[in-house]
C-alpha cells in the first residue's frame, strides 16, 4: 500500500472538489474494494476524500413515482426497504445474491456501481493488464478466462464487470445523479454509465475526474414478477459466472439483463422485444455479436438455461 | 517401551475418559481469542520487526538485476535480505524448492527477497519498490504435454501380478477410463507465519508448523545451525492439511531477517502468495482399468497414475491404496512422475488416496452399471481379506504423510489385513443412508427443478503408527503435567492425549495439564498422514506405564497389581491417593514407544464408506450437496466429537475436490493464477447443508497399546467419488474431470428451451 493522506468532506460539491483538485485521489465510500486494491498496489491514490459524513444515505420518494437511493445507503439497507422489496424485487433479490452479510453492510450504492473487474490477472501485479497499467498488454487474452466476457470485449481487454446489484439497475432503468467539481449535477443513464473496453480498457465508466455519485434513481414501478437468477459454482459467496436480472409480465412478455458475461450489465433492447418468443430467441439476439473463449463458451447456453428458469419461474408465479 | 505383540487388556480398555465425548480442552482460549497463535506471541517478542516476502514475478530463470537502493531508503526499513546476502542455503529437507531464490528462479512467486521494516505497512510498500529485471527461461507447464518424460520413482515402485494384459483383454465386462485430477491449494485460514528470535547463536521460532521436529531438522540443516541451537514453538496451528509439513519460506526468512537486523522478526505469507509460493497437491491423469466375470468379480485391476513436480520432487501416490482395496488375480500398478517448472507438490490431506480414490472409485461405479449391478454390492462382492496377490509388505517409508501399502520387501504369503471393516462399513451406510431409494438409472429422479442422485463410494486410508515419546510429571497437588512435541491444527491432540494420561492415572481430565509442540518436550512426531493421534497417545501411554511404576513404588505397591482410579493407587485392600507419591517432590516420567514389525506383517488400514445426495439445477447445472454420510471404521475413536469434527471437515475438503476446488494453471507463464481465496473456491456453509458420521465400533490391537488410528484423512478419501457418482446418477452425464462444474456438463442436460 502506498502512503497516502485523508480527509473527511463536509458536503458532496466539497468532496467533488477535493478530489478534482488533487491528482491520484479517489473517494471513499465503505471501502470493502478500494482497500483491497490499495493493499495489492492495483490502486496507487494518494489522497482519499472520505464521503460518509455526507448525508447521502436516504431512500425517497421520487415525483415521478419512483425512488432516489442516496449513493451512501448500505446494500443492507436498500434490499431491505419495504419499497424496494414491493416494486423493485429485482433488485433486493441482486443485492442479497452478492458479497457476504458484513460486506453488505459496508458496501455502498455509489460504491457497488464503481466496483473493478475481478479478473484474476488484474489481480496479479505481476502479470501484464492493459487495465491496470495501460499499453502493458493483456495476460488474460490466451490465458485463464473462464469467469471472464464472452461480449463486448476487445483486443485490449476481456474483463466483466462482477457485480449484481447494477445488472437489476440495468434492467430497471435506472438514472445515476453526479456532482462534478464545478459544482454542475447530471444524470447518466444506467446503460450510458459503465463503459466498453474498446481501446480504454483503464476506463471502467463515464464519469470525469472528481465527478461524485450522488444518487441513483429508479423510474415507477413496472409491475410483473421480479427475477435474479445467480449461476455459480458454490452456492453462495462467488461472483456470477452469468446472472439474469428479469422482469417478466403476465403476458410473456419482459427485459432482461445479463451480468458476468460483459465489461458492463449487457442488455439489448431490441432483444427484450423477442420475450414472448422464449429464452433462445432473447439470447440469440442479446449474444448476436458474442466472442467467447475456449474457456468461457458455455456462458452463452448457460445464459439461455438461466432466462429459461426465470421465464419458467414467472409462469408458475 | 517396546511394542511388538498385538496389545491385551490395559487401562486404556476401561474408556471411562478415553472413548468420551470431551470438547476441546483449548476451547475456551479459542473462541474467547486468547489462544496465541504464531504471529501474535507479541510477548515472547514485544519488539518485533515486520518481515515481507517478495515474490518471483517468473516462474524459471534467472534475476538479471535486482535494485533494492530506492526500497532500502524508503521509511522505516532495516534491511533486505536477498540471496546475494542471506549466506548459503542448503537444499535439503521436506521441502525441495528453495526458500529463497537467485539468481535461479525455480517457481513463480519463490521469494526472492524479505523487507525488514518497522511496521507492516512499511515493510509492504517498500517490497514494491524493489526493480527486478528477469531473464525467463522455457519451462514445463503442462502435466500432460510432460508425460513423454515421464518416469517410474523409487518411492513407489511398478506391481505387475499375474498378467494383466491378457486377463483384461479376454474378461467379458471392463471399463477404461482416464480420470484428472487438479492442482490442489491448503488454504487453510492461518497463513504460514512466524516470528524468529536469536539469542545469541541460538535461535527460537514461534511457527505454524506441523511436526516440530521436522522443521527444526529442515531449519538446522538448511541453514547450517546445529539442531540443538534451535528451539521451535508451535502452540497453536489454525490449520495446515500438510501445508505446514516443514519450514517454508516465512520461517527461514524470519530467521535470517532476524540475524540481519539483530532483533526478532515476524513473518506471514499473504494470502496471494500461498498457493504459488507454498506445495499443492499436484494433479494427476489416471487411468484405471477394470475387467470382470458377468458375476461382477474382478479378474484384472489396473491403475496407472502421472503426476508432476520439480526436479526432487516425489510423484502423487495415486495409485497405492488400489492394491489395497479389492480382490483380483491380475494386476498393474503404475506411477509415473514428470518434470514441471509449476510450484512444488507435496503432503495434502489424504496424499494419494484422495486424488487416486477420485478415479478408482467413479470406475468402480461405471463398472457397476455396466453390470448391471448396484454399486454396493459389487464392492462387497470384492472385498479381499488378505492383500491381493500376496503382495510386498510395507516398508518405512521416508514420508509418512504419503505412507501407504506395497512398499517394500518381499513377504512370504497373503498378508492379512490388521482389522477389516470395510463390508460393514458399505452395509451400515447403505441402510443408515437409504440407499434402496436409489434409482439405478441416471437422470430419473426429479423434483421441480432439480435432478436428484444418489452416490457412494469406498475409503481406505493408511494407518501409519510412528515411535513418539511422552514426559509426564505428577506434583503434589495429583495435577499430572504432559509434554510432547506433537502439534495440534485445531484437531483435538490436546484433548486425546490428556484424556490418555487421564485414564492411565485414573484421574479427571480436568486434573492433566498437557503441553505440546515445542521442541523442549519429547518428539513425538505430530500432525500429518493421519498418524498424529495414534502415535503421540501411544507416546504418551509409554510414558504412563513409567510413572505408574514410580508411584506405585514410591507408595510401596506391587506394580503390577496396582490400579488407578478415581485419583487412587488400588491394590487388594490399601488405597492410597496419588498425590501423595509426589508429597515429598514431584515424580517425572518419559519414555518413547517403540515398534516391532506388526505394521509389517499386519497391513494396518482405516476403512469407510461415503454416500452423498446431491441436487442437480436441470437449467443452469449448479450442483448443490444434500446430505452426506460418512461410515468410518478406524480403531478406538479416542474421543467422539473431535473424531466427528475430522471427518466432517475432511468431508468438506472432498466436497471442495468434488466440485470446485482448482488451481488454475495458466501454462504460458507456468503459474496457478487464481491464487487467493477469491478465486480458489473451496464450499461455505450453503455448500454443506447436512452431514452425518457413523464410527463403527473397532479397536486394533496390533497398533499400539491404545488400538487408535487416524480418522483425519479417511474422512476425505473416497468423498469426491461419491459425489461425483451422485452427479452422474442425478444426470446421466459422466465427468471425469475434476472438479465437477457446470460448464462440464452443461450442454448434455436435458433440453429446456
Ligand atoms: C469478498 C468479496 C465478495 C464480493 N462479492 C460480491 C458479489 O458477489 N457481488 C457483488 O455485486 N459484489 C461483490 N463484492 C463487491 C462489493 O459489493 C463491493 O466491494 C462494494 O459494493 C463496494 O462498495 P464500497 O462502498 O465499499 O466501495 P469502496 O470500496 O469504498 O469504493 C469503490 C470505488 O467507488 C468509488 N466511490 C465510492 N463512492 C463514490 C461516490 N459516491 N462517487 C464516486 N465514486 C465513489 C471509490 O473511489 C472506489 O473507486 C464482493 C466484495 C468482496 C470483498
Ligand atoms: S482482461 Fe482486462 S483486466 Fe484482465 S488482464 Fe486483460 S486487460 Fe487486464
Amino acid at each position: 500500500m502506498k502512503p497516502f493522506t485523508y480527509e473527511r468532506a463536509k458536503t458532496p460539491a466539497e468532496a467533488a472538489a477535493a478530489v478534482a483538485r488533487q491528482p491520484g485521489a479517489k473517494f471513499l465510500a465503505g471501502g470493502t474494494n478500494l482497500l483491497d486494491l490499495m493493499k495489492l498496489e492495483i490502486e496507487t491514490p494518494r489522497h482519499l476524500v472520505d464521503v460518509q459524513d455526507l448525508k447521502l444515505d436516504r431512500i425517497e420518494p421520487t415525483t415521478d413515482g419512483g425512488l432516489r437511493i442516496g449513493a451512501l445507503v448500505t446494500n443492507t439497507a436498500l434490499a431491505a426497504d419495504t419499497r424496494v422489496r414491493r416494486d423493485y424485487g429485482v433488485l433486493t433479490r441482486a443485492i442479497v445474491a452478492g458479497a457476504s452479510g458484513q460486506l453488505r453492510n459496508k458496501a455502498t450504492t455509489a460504491g457497488n456501481l464503481l466496483q473493478r473487474t475481478r479478473c484474476p490477472y488484474f489481480y496479479d501485479p505481476n502479470m501484464p493488464c492493459n487495465k491496470r497499467k495501460p499499453g502493458s498488454g493483456c495476460a488474460a487474452i490466451g490465458g485463464y478466462s473462464r469467469q471472464l466476457a464472452v461480449i463486448g470485449s476487445s483486443d485490449q481487454c476481456i474483463a466483466t464487470y462482477p457485480g449484481d446489484m447494477a445488472v437489476a439497475m440495468r434492467v430497471l432503468d435506472a438514472t445515476v445523479e453526479t456532482v462534478k467539481a464545478d459544482g454542475t449535477t447530471r444524470a447518466i443513464p444506467i446503460a450510458d454509465f459503465h463503459r466498453l473496453p474498446g481501446d480504454k480498457p483503464h476506463l471502467d465508466n463515464n464519469l470525469e475526474a472528481g465527478e461524485l455519485i450522488t444518487a441513483v434513481t429508479v423510474p415507477r414501478p413496472l409491475g410483473g414478477t421480479h427475477h435474479y437468477e445467480k449461476v455459480r459454482d458454490r452456492a453462495s459467496y462467488a461472483f456470477a459466472l452469468v446472472s439474469v436480472a428479469a422482469v417478466i409480465q403476465k403476458d410473456g412478455s419482459g427485459r432482461a439483463a445479463f451480468g458476468g458475461v460483459a465489461h458492463k450489465p449487457w442488455r439489448v433492447e431490441a432483444a427484450d422485444a423477442l420475450m414472448t418468443q422464449g429464452a433462445a430467441a432473447v439470447t440469440a439476439r442479446a449474444f448476436a455479436n458474442a466472442r467467447p473463449t475456449e474457456d468461457n463458451a458455455f456462458k452463452i447456453p448457460l445464459a439461455t438455461r438461466a432466462l429459461a428458469a426465470t421465464i419458467a419461474e414467472g409462469k408458475s408465479a | 517401551m517396546k511394542f511388538d505383540t498385538p496389545a491385551g487388556t490395559n487401562p486404556i480398555d476401561r474408556e471411562t475418559v478415553v472413548g468420551q465425548p470431551h470438547p476441546r480442552i483449548e476451547g475456551p482460549l479459542k473462541t474467547t481469542g486468547r489462544a496465541v497463535y504464531s504471529y501474535e506471541n507479541h510477548e515472547a517478542a514485544p519488539n518485533a520487526a515486520y518481515g515481507y516476502v517478495v515474490g518471483s514475478g517468473i516462474a524459471k530463470g534467472r534475476i538479471s538485476s535486482m535494485d533494492v537502493r530506492e526500497a532500502k531508503a524508503a521509511p522505516g526499513v532495516l534491511a533486505i535480505v536477498t540471496a546475494d546476502n542471506a549466506g548459503p542455503i542448503k537444499k535439503q529437507g521436506f521441502y525441495v524448492a528453495k526458500p529463497l531464490a537467485g539468481p535461479e528462479i525455480e517457481h513463480y512467486h519463490q521469494a526472492i527477497a524479505l523487507v525488514v521494516a518497522e511496521t507492516f505497512e512499511q515493510a509492504r510498500h517498500a517490497a514494491s519498490l524493489i526493480r527486478v529485471d528477469y531473464a525467463r527461461a522455457q519451462g514445463a507447464f503442462d502435466l500432460a504435454a510432460a508425460r513423454a518424460g515421464a518416469k517410474p520413482h523409487q518411492r513407489q515402485p511398478d506391481v505387475r501380478i499375474g498378467d494383466f494384459d491378457k486377463a483384461f483383454a479376454s474378461a467379458p465386462m471392463k471399463v477404461d477410463a482416464t480420470y484428472t485430477t487438479p492442482d490442489h491449494s491448503h488454504m487453510m485460514l492461518e497463513p504460514h507465519a512466524t516470528i524468529a528470535r536469536w539469542d545469541g547463536d541460538h535461535l527460537t521460532i514461534w511457527s505454524a508448523q506441523q511436526i516440530v521436529g521436522w522443521a527444526r531438522r529442515d531449519l538446522g540443516n538448511k541453514l547450517s545451525i546445529p539442531q540443538d541451537k534451535i528451539r521451535i514453538v508451535a502452540t497453536y496451528i489454525g490449520g495446515g492439511f500438510g501445508g505446514k509439513g516443514s519450514v517454508c519460506s516465512d520461517a527461514i526468512l524470519a530467521a535470517l531477517g532476524a540475524r540481519a537486523v539483530g532483533r526478532a522478526v515476524k513473518v506471514t505469507l499473504p494470502r496471494p502468495l500461498m498457493p504459488n509460493n507454498t506445495t499443492h497437491r499436484p494433479a494427476t491423469i489416471q487411468r484405471v482399468r477394470l475387467a470382470a466375470g458377468r458375476d461382477g468379480k474382478l479378474v484384472a485391476v489396473g491403475h496407472e497414475t502421472l503426476s508432476g513436480n520439480l526436479p526432487g520432487g516425489g510423484p502423487e501416490i495415486a495409485a497405492a491404496q488400489t492394491q489395497l482395496l479389492y480382490a483380483g488375480a491380475n494386476r498393474l500398478n503404475l506411477t509415473r512422475l514428470a518434470t514441471l517448472d509449476l510450484p512444488e507438490g507435496n503432503a495434502m490431506r489424504a496424499p494419494g488416496e484422495a486424488s487416486g480414490l477420485m478415479a478408482l472409485e467413479v470406475a468402480m461405479d461405471e463398472l457397476a452399471e455396466k453390470l448391471g449391478m448396484d454399486p454396493v454390492e459389487l464392492r462387497i462382492l470384492n472385498d479381499t481379506q488378505v492383500v491381493p496377490g500376496a503382495g510386498p509388505g510395507r516398508g518405512t517409508s521416508t514420508d509418512p504423510q504419503s505412507a501407504s501399502g506395497n512398499q517394500g520387501k518381499e513377504e512370504q504369503g497373503p498378508r492379512p489385513f490388521s482389522i477389516r471393516q470395510f463390508i460393514p462399513c458399505l452395509r451400515t451406510g447403505a441402510e443408515r443412508f437409504g440407499w434402496e431409494e436409489r434409482n439405478p438409472k441416471p437422470g430419473s429422479r426429479r423434483e421441480g427443478r432439480w435432478l436428484i442422485g444418489m452416490g457412494m463410494a469406498s475409503a481406505i486410508r493408511g494407518a501409519p503408527i510412528i515411535p513418539a515419546g511422552g514426559r509426564v510429571t505428577l506434583d503434589g497437588k495429583g495435577i499430572v503435567t504432559v509434554e510432547s512435541n506433537m502439534t495440534d491444527m485445531g484437531t483435538g491432540s490436546y484433548t486425546i492425549i490428556g484424556q490418555t494420561v487421564a485414564e492411565m492415572m485414573g484421574l479427571p481430565l480436568d486434573r492433566v495439564v498437557v503441553k505440546l509442540a515445542d521442541s523442549n518436550y519429547p518428539e513425538a512426531f505430530g500432525g500429518g498422514g493421519q498418524g498424529g493421534a495414534a502415535s503421540a497417545t501411544a507416546g504418551a501411554y509409554a510414558a504412563c506405564v513409567k510413572l505408574r511404576e514410580a508411584v506405585a513404588m514410591k507408595l510401596g505397591f506391587n506394580s503390577a497389581d496396582a490400579e488407578f482410579i478415581d485419583g487412587d493407587v488400588r491394590a487388594g485392600n490399601r488405597r492410597a491417593p496419588l498425590a501423595q507419591a509426589a508429597k515429598d517432590g514431584a515424580i517425572t516420567a518419559e519414555d518413547k514407544m517403540e515398534y516391532g514389525d506388526l505394521s509389517k506383517r499386519f497391513e494396518q488400514q482405516t476403512f469407510g464408506a461415503h454416500f452423498c445426495e446431491v441436487a442437480v439445477d436441470a437449467y443452469t447445472g449448479e450442483i448443490r450437496i444434500r446430505r452426506m454420510l460418512a461410515v468410518c471404521a478406524a480403531g478406538r475413536i479416542l474421543n467422539p466429537i473431535t473424531a466427528r469434527s475430522q471427518v466432517i471437515g475432511g468431508m468438506v475438503g472432498g466436497a471442495g475436490a468434488a466440485l470446485m476446488e482448482e488451481l488454475a494453471v495458466d501454462k504460458r507463464f507456468g503459474f496457478f493464477v487464481n491464487h487467493d481465496l477469491a478465486g480458489y473456491e473451496v464450499p461455505v456453509h450453503a455448500d454443506i447443508p447436512h452431514q452425518e458420521v457413523i464410527f463403527l465400533e473397532e479397536t486394533d490391537p496390533t497398533i499400539s497399546p491404545v488400538k487408535a488410528k487416524g480418522v483425519g484423512e479417511l474422512g476425505i478419501s473416497g468423498v469426491a467419488p461419491a459425489i461425483a457418482n451422485a452427479v452422474y446418477n442425478a444426470t446421466g452425464v459422466r465427468v471425469r474431470e475434476y472438479p465437477i462444474t457446470l460448464d462440464k456438463h452443461l450442454t448434455q442436460l436435458p433440453e429446456i428451451v
